[in-house]
């Protein structure tokens, strides 16, 4: 393939991968937004999500889609639970203390790790897609007899892969609505602004810390039901994604969600681009190394604001 | 005698009697277990250097993994591609696990709490991601071997059983007495000071900073020497030593044995290492073990079994 065709289908593949990067990268922002910790097990949340989207599917039987609309559906309530009920064991009892939090959610991902690895198994297993229609695109080329439009070989996309970015970009859009413009929302953002006079006007604060963990960790669920029928399920599938959101909520600014947006889009999109070209490892290497960077020099990240 | 001396002698009293019972139980402990005492006790080199930063300054890495791999790497690499001798790699070892910690302290420390956690985690992946890329030499996960025939310090063959038990017995009583001394020391008790109020020993007119980094440089320093003496005595050098489980180690073994006292690495990494290798007999899934222990700790006793011990039992525990 030539330079043309082959950087449109790293830019597709990059947009995948910034969509699902975007939603795991807001959950993940959200919890430290407003709960103040920093949740290593969301990777682990967002490996679940693909393992329970696997269990369901193989259990429902009939066309692939029954099974992935009961799943995009359980997945998430179930992760959500889940860590909503980890937060009520033990974030809730250490006081959300942000030091001891990432050592017990350090110890939770190896729980859940190891746990799925006991129960799923080390094999990463296939979900089938609801929808799978190939698209070929075309690419323009100005040769001698002017220009034409022709269809390369290799350059194309599936109907799958778009409908993952349109519904990554509803998902976020429902949860900016679900901040800006309802009670629940508004509840959410006072607490985050203080902690403290959020519970003298009478605001559940330990619910709504419960109810944010678990819709981080729900979010995250959702991002891998969305994406495991293009990759697998595998139980250390959630190292990467961890990394690579860590990267995205603080080159975005800790706790700003439009800036984690744009983050993910920059480091979804380069990082889908710079690995087709160059080395993977080298890319990874830069991201950290730029994470660093920024934490030391920048660390209201590379699009927040400086708090006076 | 005052009771500060008195404190003291009793520590260096502690810290001699583990050091000859360890040497003692070698005539008792069958061979496999004398093995695994040989790992441990490497390992709890690599604790007691994490300890001095985390339990003392109050400073969480996720990163020393970066610290154990460098002196591992400056080791296995002067001897595989220079034929250095064991010495000359020890050195190198520690020189480069001493420079690396100089540096990413220097950086590193700019950041508090959450973020230096943060940035000693990512410090330590690009680090584990560069041995990766430089695979040619590395030979990345896989690793590689150091020849039995390089393992001799003037005739000594440090591959053996036995040799390799007091060989580890001496790094560990070494490193133990260092830090046994640094922790009694006015340095150790500034740390501490820095460790319960910053601000108040900063305007006590302490530089902080500097302790802080010549701490982060002693901790690394002594980590890479854990991880040189590793690949020294076990003859084997690889990237899975650099990976994000061996900077977490440490915090383990330090948190259930006590941070911030001298024994507390060595107990939290006996006990753990028993509890993986037993575990892992039942199921491959033992890290459940690690996850578990992190989650309890934290819940039930941050203090860890040598710090309950000091609360309650022995006061002067140091």
């Amino acid at each position: 393939m030539e330079f043309g065709p082959h950087l449109l289908l790293a830019t597709l593949e990059g947009a995948i991968g910034a969509a699902v990067l975007a939603l795991m990268a807001v959950g993940l922002s959200i919890v430290f937004g407003i709960m103040r910790v920093v949740n290593v097990a969301h990777g682990e949340f967002y490996m679940l999500g693909a393992v329970i989207a696997w269990w369901i599917t193989s259990l429902i039987g009939g066309h692939p889609a029954y099974g992935f609309v009961v799943a995009l559906i359980v997945a998430p309530l179930l992760v959500g639970a889940i860590a909503a009920l980890a937060d009520h064991l033990v974030l809730r009892r250490i006081d959300y203390d942000p030091e001891r939090t990432i050592v017990a959610t350090i110890g939770l991902l190896y729980v859940l790790q190891q746990l799925t690895l006991m129960t799923f198994g080390a094999d990463a297993r296939p979900v089938e897609a609801p929808f799978n229609k190939r698209i070929a695109l075309p690419w323009f080329e100005n040769g001698a007899d002017g220009f034409a439009m022709y269809w390369p070989w290799g350059l194309s996309t599936t109907t799958y892969k778009l409908a993952v970015i349109a519904a990554a970009v509803v998902v976020l859009i429902g949860l900016w609505l679900l901040m800006t413009r309802t009670r629940a929302g508004l509840i959410m953002r006072a607490t985050q602004l203080n902690r403290d006079m959020a519970l003298a006007h009478g605001i559940p604060v330990e619910k709504v810390y419960a109810l944010v963990f678990g819709l981080g960790a729900a979010i995250a669920a959702l991002a891998a039901v969305l994406i495991v029928p293009i990759q697998q399920a595998h139980y250390l599938m959630g190292g990467d994604p961890l990394l690579l959101s860590f990267i995205v909520v603080i080159i975005g600014g800790l706790g700003s969600i439009p800036g984690t947006i744009v983050a993910a889009i920059l480091i979804g999109m380069s990082d889908g681009i710079i690995s087709v070209f160059f080395s993977p490892t080298l890319a990874k290497i830069l991201a950290t190394l730029l994470v660093a960077f920024v934490l030391i020099f920048r660390p209201q990240g590379l699009f927040g604001k400086r708090e006076s | 005698m005052s009771t500060s001396s008195n404190t003291k002698l009793k520590a260096l009293g502690l810290h001699l009697s583990i050091i000859a019972v360890l040497a003692v139980s070698f005539l008792v402990l069958p061979e496999y277990h004398s093995g695994i005492i040989a790992r441990v006790l490497i390992l709890a080199i690599y604790a007691m250097g994490y300890n001095l930063l985390f339990g003392y300054t109050g400073l969480l890495s996720l990163g020393h993994a970066l610290f154990f791999a460098s002196g591992m790497y400056g080791l296995g690499l002067a001897m595989q591609y220079l034929n250095a001798p064991p010495l000359v790699g020890l050195i190198a070892g520690l020189g480069f696990a001493a420079f690396v910690s100089a540096v990413i302290g220097f950086l590193a420390l700019r950041t508090t709490g959450v973020a230096f956690m943060i940035v000693t985690l990512m410090f330590a992946q690009a680090g584990y991601l560069t041995i990766l890329l430089m695979g040619e030499y590395t030979r990345g996960d896989e690793g590689f071997v150091i020849k039995q025939s390089q393992r001799m310090i003037a005739g000594f063959d440090l591959s053996h059983a036995t040799n390799r038990y007091f060989v580890s017995v001496f790094l560990f009583g070494f490193c133990l007495l260092i830090i046994g001394w640094i922790v009694q020391s006015g340095f150790g008790k500034t740390l501490v000071a820095i460790r319960e109020n910053e601000e108040r020993a900063r305007m006590l007119g302490y530089n902080v900073q500097l302790h802080k980094w010549i701490a982060v440089v002693i901790s690394g320093t002594m980590s890479g020497a854990a991880g040189a003496a590793y690949a020294l005595l076990f003859g084997y050098v690889g990237g899975t030593f650099a990976t994000v489980q061996y900077s977490i180690f440490p915090l383990l073994y330090v948190l259930l044995g006590g941070a911030g006292t001298t024994i507390g690495p060595l107990i939290g990494a006996l006990f753990m290492f028993y509890l993986i290798d037993i575990s892992s007999e039942f199921t491959s899934a033992y890290l459940l073990v690690a996850g578990v222990a992190l989650i309890l700790l934290t819940l039930f006793a941050p203090q860890g079994i040598a710090g309950m011990l000091r609360k309650r039992v022995i006061r002067w525990l140091p």
